[in-house]
């Protein structure tokens, strides 16, 4: 007995060990998300090419969407931009949440790169930001036909990630193989 | 006085637990009044309970700064956010319920006690039990012995009567194996 207890502090030193090395694979900025399985925030904001027009979760709802937050100061969007491009091109309803930015800069950004939405939210205060709990862009969220937000990504997507994260799901509440 | 001492290290145990957590806000706040805008409110009660829920909620963004210290946009943002809140006369559990329900509980730097978080509230009490209670059996192993024959033999003058018989015959024995050997030879 007393000779087992010796090897508790060698034990305590494994088990210490092991819980570190298992943190280091873990992303730090990777938090929990809260909003997964619930519904997509209620909103009423102007859309980003006509200042007049009022966009609601209405818009899309009934149809399984994207939701990519993005900004023209954001740089990882600007990498993850042709992704979207290439996923509208596949059918992908993708509607933007332009976060944060300026009207004229964010247009003339689209006009540059492609237009992979099928419609921009203009958040420019950032209150339907603070609704999903968004803290970087780009984000997107994929929200099904009955509202709820299924997944969330914080990041860019690029093919790996909507390989390994969306496209099963997406695959899934569609009912098409892609 | 055993049971001083342990009374003794059990207090200074929750002494420097409290201390730490005193003199981290000690180092928290300048910098807190330092980070925060200059805001105003309608009414100035509200002002002390604004920079107790920045120092105890945590930026999203920036994950080791609270919302006092962090001048990331969305720091801005929360701070807005719950100025307009604590305005609207939302309570402190309302404003922190409203924001856990967005960036879920990793925005709160004081975690509520639920099944992930008992080990963390409870591992100083546990440590501290752990800590009397090896202290405990530390203690009472010597015990036995020190109300026994080896604590009197050692100083004692009963020593030597008691152990020279058993050491003489002892040596008898030596010498009779030794002996035997020597004859064998």
């Amino acid at each position: 007995m007393n000779r087992l207890a010796l090897f508790i502090p060698l034990a305590l030193f494994v088990g210490l060990s092991l819980v570190l090395l298992l943190g280091l694979d873990k992303d730090p900025t990777d938090l929990p998300s809260a909003l997964v399985g619930e519904a997509f925030p209620l909103f009423n904001l102007p859309s980003l090419k006509d200042e007049q027009n009022v966009v609601t979760e209405q818009d899309f709802n009934g149809e399984v969407v994207l939701v990519n937050v993005w900004a023209t100061w954001c740089f990882a969007c600007r990498i993850e931009h042709p992704m979207l491009n290439k996923l509208s091109e596949q059918g992908v309803k993708i509607i933007g949440l332009n976060y944060k930015d300026q009207r004229a800069g964010a247009l003339a950004w689209l006009a540059e790169r492609g237009d992979p939405y099928q419609f921009n939210i203009f958040d420019a205060k950032g209150s339907l930001g603070i609704d999903l709990g968004v803290y970087g862009a780009p984000e997107t969220y994929l929200v099904d036909a009955d509202g709820i937000i299924r997944h969330r990504r914080v990041g860019v997507v690029d093919d790996r990630v909507w390989e390994s994260e969306f496209r099963a799901i997406y695959e899934q509440i569609t009912g098409t193989e892609q | 006085m055993r049971l001083a001492i342990l009374l003794l290290l059990s207090l200074f145990t929750f002494a420097a637990s409290t201390e730490g957590i005193e003199s981290t806000e000690v180092i928290e706040s300048p910098e807190a009044k330092k980070g925060a805008e200059v805001v105003a409110f309608s009414d100035e009660s509200l002002r002390p309970r604004y920079h107790q829920l920045l120092q105890e909620l945590r930026c999203p963004k920036c994950q080791n700064q609270n919302l006092a210290d962090s001048n990331s946009p969305i720091s801005q943002d929360l701070r807005r956010e719950i100025r307009r809140m604590l305005e609207e006369q939302m309570t402190d559990k309302q404003i922190k319920d409203y924001l856990k329900s967005r960036y879920s509980e990793f925005i709160l730097y004081r975690p509520e006690v639920n099944k992930n978080t008992w080990l963390l509230w409870g591992s100083p009490v546990l440590v501290v039990l752990l800590g009397l209670l090896i202290l405990l059996r530390h203690n009472r192993k010597p015990k036995p012995i020190a109300g026994g024959e080896i604590s009197t033999a050692i100083g004692g003058a009963g020593t030597a009567s008691k152990e020279a018989p058993t050491k003489s015959s002892d040596q008898q024995r030596l010498a009779e194996l030794l002996g035997d050997k020597e004859n064998q030879q």
